[in-house]
């Protein structure tokens, strides 16, 4: 039989359809399998593949002053940052960020060590975006939209950057934006990485509500990790700016103390409401532009700013301590009115002579000549020394400890800033059983905390605080900047008669006694001068004020370190009130520089010197007065205080 | 010329026509990406090649069945030819530039041998066959087609095609099956391939070795026969190793691949990861023509020539797969059919062995984008991009188009 006889060609012929029909039924059972029944996991894999999440960063909440004017804004700003590719370890597609980091390198101006800071970056956040460059200039921009072929994963986009209008106009109190650290990410909670956060100030305080939420949009990428286009809009999630922040402070008050506050001089000014509280301005100098500090800061300007002997990142107002000086013997005048053992018009015993002998040591006044015999107004008038001598040993050391401490001379005002000191001042005589023993030191100690000097640093806000419960009710009032603090207030408990007498004290200092050139003709000021001993050369100036006497709105405080020639500070405060007051400022243009006379006399010095396991190691330690006569026979050492 | 249109096999021509028309749109889709790609516009090559193809259809049709059994030796004579001369002169192309399977004629345009030497090989096998009264009883009769496949298949082999030279062992199986060869007979014939995949494992190949033993003896074939067999399969469970090392990595990978695809998911596992990953996401309607996104985005590599197919399954899904097999299957059939009906043995062996070289063809190729089988690299009919294939595939479906006027001219009965 033929082979081709037309019915073994039909046999062979059912075998071949039963074949063909046998393999495109496989095929079309693994076309099923693989489309239908594993579609979910294969579009999963395929969107992994093409798409690419890019954070959008929110804008920051701004931050006005009590006008609405702005203080920090934001302003759109370029960022760097490379898609790793699309390899199918974290260690190959570290490897291929590597070169396409060393591509641009050049371009972005990336040392090896920034590299390696980008690939750490990659690693916290793999599959997002590693950012290379925060605030990249435009032409470095342009050159990489030039290269975009040859660098593939580049994403340029605009993100909002942090802008100051008035630079350093206000820069202690607004602190500065910077990449959260790997500390912070562990500490905080929601967090990225990579975000920009609040350091210091208003920025660190009121971070959470400034952040905002970052949104995300999502890129195609090619297989080599081009970034295509943005996906479909549907996956976009738009970032939610941060929430605007209010501040008390007056911003034209801010900008006018920048602007007479001494070139060159170091020193603080705040200003507040006496009835309320509301920070008005605080100022701190020499400061420093936080605007260098938006997408992080040059390491040059860092170490500028971290090296220098004027440590201008500092801020004075509430983290530097002085010795209070004579501007603290309001609050002995106040403890003595409060306790009944003096009037307003009580004498002492005692006639101001040029000094005191107490014991077998002679405490002098400033005045050598001597002021003859005071009232207590009169002192605080004049500033008397002898005067306070007398008036601390009758009040004796342990109201004098009991009443400081009941009205927060060592605890921290609780403004709303970051990092705020507290005030150093014994909490009791135990403080000085633990440092010299129980029989290591004499009841003299009260004369020197009598005039300010002694175991006493206050921070100028802490002082403010004593001078805006005398210019109000009598009660504090804690300093704010947004929100006030909560909790208990101190208060005076004077009579409204003591506080009037008291102001009326301070209204003579200003019109007849030490802060003469501060007198402006329209507007009455109350205040007091105070200079703190300075072992580092010549004393620092106090002055704080407020006005209208009769009726206060404003306390301005203000120290200005080594203010040998004569204290600039009485007239700058009055000029900052009468700013702020509207009054003419030409009245107080006559900007007569009056030496103050009620220089304190130095620290006698009573108790037994301890070795000095301090160090010098921040500066309103330093600040203290370390040295005493320099013809006292005892070799004076700086104490050691506890914190 | 319309009559003669008219006259044509009308299933065969229009199954034909909507492969090249789905093909082309598949290969258009495959240009377009959002990736700089120098495939945008071959779709337009792709046309002329179509155009030369339905040309080259036209002349072959011309062609009378006897005149092909006539020119049968030659045309494989030149093809065999032109495979050695690429030996010596070929080149890498496109997305198989680890090869050396072409013919650089000028300017753009290459020749791969290969492809032109399946057809040869299909005309001289039938022509081998086409005189014999009663199909290949035993393995001497079975050396001439054998040596005429193994040359071809060396010569592929050289190159490192290997997907092609397994296309020639296809055709030569189909063929001497439609002779009507014994399976049994091409069972033993096959046995040494099998034992050498099944060396791997030495107790999966002492189970297959005693099989064949228990095979011959059952079968009572002759002697020389028999202990050939068993000597191949010997030979193969030995040298199975050495010849394993022999391959070029890129081969061993491809197989390693195909077992486990996340062995090297970088290399040559990505294709196969992201042919599957293109496929999958298309889901039952897919992306949509031209959208999608593997493809789009470069994930996809090969996306005109090996890998065409994954395309339509991304971007019409599931939908467009079965259309497309269902195409697919139309024309197997239609050339079974046409095998079937052949006025001579001659003509009906060249339509069954062109009907075996295309489902090897389009089985290889649309399984291995699911992972169904290893890569070969071998084309879609009328879906990959590549003139010489194509215009082979057209050649051949104009011998069938001739063989099929044939039967209908002479009056064509079921017998």
């Amino acid at each position: 039989m033929n082979s081709f006889h037309p019915y073994l060609l039909d046999r062979r012929l059912r075998v071949a359809h039963a074949l063909v029909w046998g393999a495109f039924v496989v095929i079309g059972v693994g076309f099923f399998r693989t489309q239908i029944l594993e579609h979910g996991r294969f579009k999963l894999q395929s969107e992994t593949n093409r798409l690419r999440p890019i954070i959008l960063p929110a804008p920051r909440g701004i931050i006005t002053d009590r006008n609405g004017r702005v203080l920090a804004d934001n302003v759109p700003g370029y960022t760097v940052s490379l898609l790793p590719g699309a390899e199918p370890t974290l260690d190959a597609q570290i490897a291929s960020l590597r070169t396409r980091l060393e591509r641009v390198a050049p371009l972005v101006r990336l040392d090896s060590a920034g590299i390696e800071r980008v690939v750490a970056r990659f690693r916290r956040a793999p599959y997002q975006p590693a950012l290379v460059m925060a605030d990249a200039p435009f032409p470095v921009v342009s050159q990489l939209e030039e290269r975009r072929l040859l660098v593939p994963g580049l994403v340029i986009q605009t993100e909002p950057k942090r802008y100051y209008p008035d630079s350093g106009v206000a820069a202690h109190l607004l602190g500065n934006v910077g990449e959260v650290t790997e500390q912070e990410l562990g500490q905080r909670s929601g967090l990225r990485p990579g975000a920009q956060v609040g350091r210091d100030g208003l920025e660190r305080q009121y971070d959470d509500s400034l952040r905002g939420a970052d949104g995300v949009r999502f890129v195609e990428v090619s297989a080599l990790g081009h970034v295509v286009r943005d996906a479909a809009s549907s996956t976009r999630l738009r970032p939610e700016a941060g929430e605007a922040v209010h501040t008390t402070i007056d911003l034209d008050l801010q900008r006018y103390i920048a602007r007479i506050f001494p070139a060159g001089q170091r020193g603080a000014v705040m200003a507040l409401n006496p009835n309320t509280g509301e920070v008005l301005a605080l100022y701190s100098a020499p400061g420093f532009d936080p605007n260098r500090f938006v997408g992080g800061v040059d390491p040059s300007y860092w170490r500028l700013l971290s090296e220098s002997p004027a440590h201008p990142l500092l801020d004075r107002a509430i983290q530097a301590r002085y010795p209070p000086g004579s501007t603290w013997k309001l609050a002995m005048a106040a403890m003595a009115l409060k306790r009944g053992i003096v009037t307003l018009h009580t004498r002492m015993p005692i006639a101001c002579r040029g000094g005191l002998q107490f014991g077998n040591r002679f405490f002098r006044c400033w005045m050598a000549q001597g002021h003859g015999e005071l009232t207590l107004q009169e002192a605080i008038t004049q500033s008397c020394d002898v005067y306070f001598y007398q008036l601390g040993i009758k009040l004796g050391l342990t109201s004098l400890l009991e009443d400081a401490n009941g009205w927060g001379f060592r605890t921290r005002t609780g403004i709303d800033l970051p990092g705020e000191s507290p005030p150093e001042f014994p909490s009791g005589t135990e403080y000085f059983d633990r440092l010299y023993g129980p029989r290591g030191w004499t009841s003299a100690v009260v004369l020197n905390l009598a005039i300010g000097q002694g175991e006493n640093a206050q921070t100028l806000a802490s002082m403010l605080r004593l001078y805006q419960m005398l210019a109000s009710d009598g009660r504090a009032r804690p300093p704010y900047v947004v929100h006030p603090a909560e909790g208990p207030a101190a208060a005076l408990d004077l009579a409204p008669e003591q506080l009037a007498g008291l102001r009326q004290a301070m209204i003579s200092v200003v019109q007849r006694g030490t802060a003469r050139g501060a007198q402006l003709g329209s507007i009455v000021i109350a205040g007091k001068t105070g200079t703190a001993q300075n072992p580092h050369g010549p004393n620092h100036g106090w002055f704080i004020g407020f006005a209208p006497a009769d009726k206060p709105e404003i306390v301005v405080g203000a120290i200005i370190e080594f203010a040998r020639e004569g204290p600039y500070v009485a007239p700058l405060v009055a000029r900052v009130i009468a700013r702020y007051l509207g009054a003419d400022t030409t009245e107080a243009s006559e900007y007569k520089i009056v030496l103050p006379a009620d220089t304190a006399p130095h620290e006698v010095q009573i108790l037994p010197a301890l070795p000095d396991t301090t160090g010098r190691d921040t500066l309103p330690r330093d600040t203290l007065p370390r040295d005493t006569l320099p013809r006292d026979t005892t070799h004076v050492q700086p104490r050691s205080r506890t914190r | 010329m319309f009559n003669r249109v008219r006259e044509l096999d009308r299933p065969l021509l229009g199954v034909t026509v909507a492969l090249a028309l789905f093909g082309l749109a598949a290969l258009y889709s495959a240009g377009q990406t959002d990736v700089p790609t120098q495939v945008t516009t071959i779709w337009q090559r792709q046309i002329a090649f179509l155009v030369l193809g339905a040309v080259l259809a036209g002349l072959v049709f011309r062609a009378s069945p006897r005149l092909v059994e006539w020119a049968a030796p030659y045309v494989y004579g030149g093809a065999l030819f032109l495979l050695l001369l690429t030996l010596v002169i070929g080149t890498g192309a496109g997305t198989a530039a680890g090869t050396k399977s072409w013919i650089v004629l000028g300017g753009p345009f290459r020749l791969q041998p290969a492809e032109l030497a399946k057809l040869a090989v299909v005309l001289m096998v039938a022509r081998w066959a086409a005189d014999r009264r009663s199909p290949p009883a035993t393995m001497r009769e079975l050396m001439t087609p054998g040596v005429i496949v193994l040359v071809p298949f060396l010569l592929v082999w050289a190159q490192h095609d290997l997907g092609s030279a397994i296309v020639f062992v296809a055709i030569l199986f189909a063929m001497l099956y439609w002779v009507g060869t014994r399976p049994a007979l091409l069972l033993l014939l096959v046995s040494p391939a099998v034992g050498l995949i099944l060396a791997f494992s030495t107790a999966a190949w002492g189970a297959w070795f005693l099989l064949i033993l228990g095979l011959v003896l059952w079968w009572r074939i002759y002697l020389w026969e028999a202990v050939a067999v068993v000597t191949a399969n010997l030979i193969m469970g030995v040298v199975a190793l050495p010849f394993w090392r022999s391959l070029a990595p890129y081969q061993q990978n491809r197989v390693l691949a195909f077992l486990n695809p996340l062995v090297d998911p970088r290399a040559t596992g990505w294709h196969v990861i992201q042919s599957r990953v293109a496929i999958g996401s298309g889901g039952f309607l897919g992306k949509g023509y031209t959208l999608g996104s593997q493809k789009r985005l470069a994930f996809l590599p090969a996306q005109h020539t090996d890998f065409i197919f994954s395309v339509v399954g991304e971007e019409l899904g599931f939908v467009g797969v079965v259309a497309a097999l269902t195409l697919f299957i139309t024309l197997i059939l239609v050339l079974l059919r046409i095998a079937r009906r052949a006025t001579d043995q001659f003509s009906s062996l060249v339509v069954f062995g062109i009907t075996g070289m295309l489902f090897t063809h389009i089985v290889e190729n649309v399984g291995m984008t699911v992972n169904l089988l290893p890569i070969t690299g071998i084309p879609l009919p009328f879906f990959s991009y590549g003139g010489s294939f194509l215009v082979t595939c057209c050649a051949a479906i104009g011998v069938a188009l001739r063989v099929a006027w044939e039967s209908r001219l002479s009056g064509y009965t079921e017998r």
